[in-house]
């Protein structure tokens, strides 16, 4: 049974639009216009788009904070709204703008109430909040107010805090929002090190790639409050047409791209560094890379090269750009 | 339950945390209560000794025992609710698994809880200090004044709660904010006992749960009331709180369907 199923779920909201000096007219915004999809347990997902397409829309409504419009919500086989409170002990939620911690407290102060609400007797949570303290090095600043950490700590917290329940399901709202590399990089693989050993199922928005690339094996493309594309990350590149982008670093310069005898599906990009850089990019479903390195190779020797995989971000702004055609 | 009771632990450590916000409202209280006395010591003096039953001492008592429970009762209130649909936070406060109302609840007894002493005790040194207090010799008064207390905290709670929630409806309630404040202030005997006002007006604050709200715990402390009569108060008091619980839940029940959680 699929922990989240959403079939045919809409939601649409009233705005006041300005009309001349005096009037106002009532305009319909269809923020989320009949999505579907469901996530299997144990499963990570990346939901992207671009602002305002109806991703925190969709969170929202799966959480139980919004009603929806129309249409059928399932998460942890519960109907979000009716039974918020029973489906709030069975997920954790991680909202990156808003804190769910006590803003006035030491940060240790928050995880016992939290254990309370969740009903977790004290020999269940404690012994739980003690390996998230240590999982995510919360122990310099278990004693600092919440409102006197930093956003990395902070959001370390957050994480804990959604996870204290041992919840079958997170989700997470831009969780990396605002964080250097390090914390990013330590949050991910937190969260994916958590999944593998609880099987702890993940939805998250972001904006940031590389999130999805590290910890989710699928992707949901929401745009203009559809669905765009659902499917795995490399589906994605193919759907788009990606291309991948080989730059290759000369021993010797060579100043005309048309020297090179570049197999069909290959193209020369560029030349940097007075002849010394060059980059091809190639269709990686027709060539492979070396046959692309091969060719260059013939014409002049190559002394060092790198690979560049599509740009995600590249990917879904072509996404969104075929979908609005 | 548990969670209620954390919940109002915490609530009293974060209230504690704020301990010259705490001095400087107890200075404030003790100020103004001087402002109020002296006022109604001179209308006092004007008309001849009483006014309304209310003896120089009585009417001091009054005016004391009324700055000391402010804070605690709170009568002033806090947007905190509606503050947080205007952010959008309020999306933290349906995703937890406690009922919104209780939770709150919870936490405004422990506010109230940390006030009774910072905020309660200097206005009643300073009363004792400079007009002397006419407060009962028996323990029942005060007993039931406990009571009276709690019920009035829970219903001053319940009040400011049903207009924060009015968020959920409108953008800003600042204007149903002001329009609480000077009815509640008048009808809950805060400017002038109850018992003062002209008899229309006395009867229309009676079907209000205002008095209730201050007025009773105050005359309850003050002894002005026998034991039946207090604990007929009190039982009044108790009918008020069902009556805007049941309101409140319709609130929550039927505005968080319609609200709309702001920001992404």
């Amino acid at each position: 049974m699929p922990i989240i199923n959403v079939e045919n779920l809409s939601r649409e909201f009233q705005v006041m639009e300005p009309m001349g000096r005096f009037r106002r007219r009532k305009k319909t915004v269809h923020a989320v216009r009949g999505i579907h999809f469901s996530v299997e347990p144990g499963e990570a997902v990346g939901y992207i788009g671009a602002n305002g397409a109806g991703k925190s829309t969709t969170i929202k409504m799966l959480t139980g904070v919004l009603v929806p419009s129309s249409g059928q919500v399932s998460v942890c086989g519960f109907n979000p709204v009716p039974q918020r409170k029973a489906l709030a002990r069975k997920i954790g939620v991680v909202f990156g703008q808003r804190s769910q911690l006590w803003w006035d407290l030491p940060l240790q102060d928050s995880y016992p109430i939290l254990g309370a609400m969740h009903r977790m007797p004290e020999a269940d949570w404690r012994p739980r909040f003690r390996e998230l303290a240590e999982q995510m090095d919360l122990g310099a600043f278990l004693t600092t107010p919440v409102r006197q950490l930093s956003l990395g700590q902070r959001m370390r917290g957050e994480v804990a805090a959604a996870l204290l329940h041992r919840p079958e399901l997170v989700i997470l709202d831009e969780p990396t929002i605002g964080l250097d590399m390090i914390s990013k990089e330590k949050l991910r693989q937190f969260l994916d090190a958590e999944r593998r050993k609880n099987g702890t199922t993940l939805l998250l928005t972001t904006h940031d790639m590389s999130d999805i690339q590290r910890l989710c094996q699928r992707v949901l493309v929401v745009d203009d409050g559809a669905i765009a594309y659902d499917g795995p990350l490399t589906g994605l590149a193919d759907v788009a047409g990606a291309v991948r982008t080989m730059v290759v670093d000369l021993a010797a310069p060579v100043h005309s791209a048309d020297l090179f005898l570049l197999p069909d599906g290959a193209v020369h990009e560029g030349i940097e560094a007075d002849g010394i850089r060059h980059s091809v990019s190639f269709d990686p479903r027709r060539l492979s890379a070396a046959t692309v390195l091969a060719a260059i190779s013939n014409t002049a020797e190559v002394a060092d090269l790198s690979l560049h995989e599509p740009d995600i971000e590249h990917l879904v702004r072509e996404l969104y750009g075929s979908a609005r055609r | 339950m548990r969670a209620y009771w954390e919940l109002a632990k915490s609530s009293f450590r974060r209230h504690s945390t704020y301990r010259t916000a705490a001095v400087a409202g107890a200075f404030t209280n003790s100020v103004f209560g001087l402002i109020r006395a002296s006022l109604l010591l001179s209308a006092i003096t004007t008309a001849g000794g009483a006014i309304g039953g209310y003896s120089a001492m009585e009417a001091a008592t009054y005016v004391w025992l009324g700055q000391a429970l402010l804070a605690p009762l709170g009568l002033f209130g806090t947007a905190e609710l509606a503050n947080r649909v205007k952010s959008g936070d309020i999306a933290v406060d349906l995703s937890r698994s406690v009922n919104l109302t209780a939770s709150y609840w919870a936490q405004d007894l422990g506010r109230a809880a940390f006030d009774v002493l910072p905020r309660g005790l200097p206005p009643l040194i300073v009363g004792a200090w400079v007009t002397g207090l006419a407060m009962p010799g028996t323990p029942g008064p005060y007993l039931l004044g406990f009571v009276s207390i709690l019920a009035a905290v829970s219903l001053n709670f319940l009040g400011f709660f049903a207009i924060n929630l009015l968020s959920f409806w409108v953008l800003e309630i600042r204007g149903f904010w002001m329009l609480y404040m000077v009815v509640m202030n008048l009808l809950s005997g805060f400017l002038v006992p109850v018992t003062w006002f002209p008899g229309w007006l006395l009867d229309f604050a009676r079907a209000t749960p205002f008095p209730s709200m201050l007025q009773t715990p105050v005359d309850i402390l003050a002894g002005r009331t026998d034991g039946g009569e207090s604990l007929a108060m009190v039982g009044l008091q108790i009918l008020w709180l069902a009556v805007l619980l049941v309101v409140v839940q319709m609130m929550v029940r039927f505005g968080s369907r319609r609200l709309v959680v702001q920001g992404g």
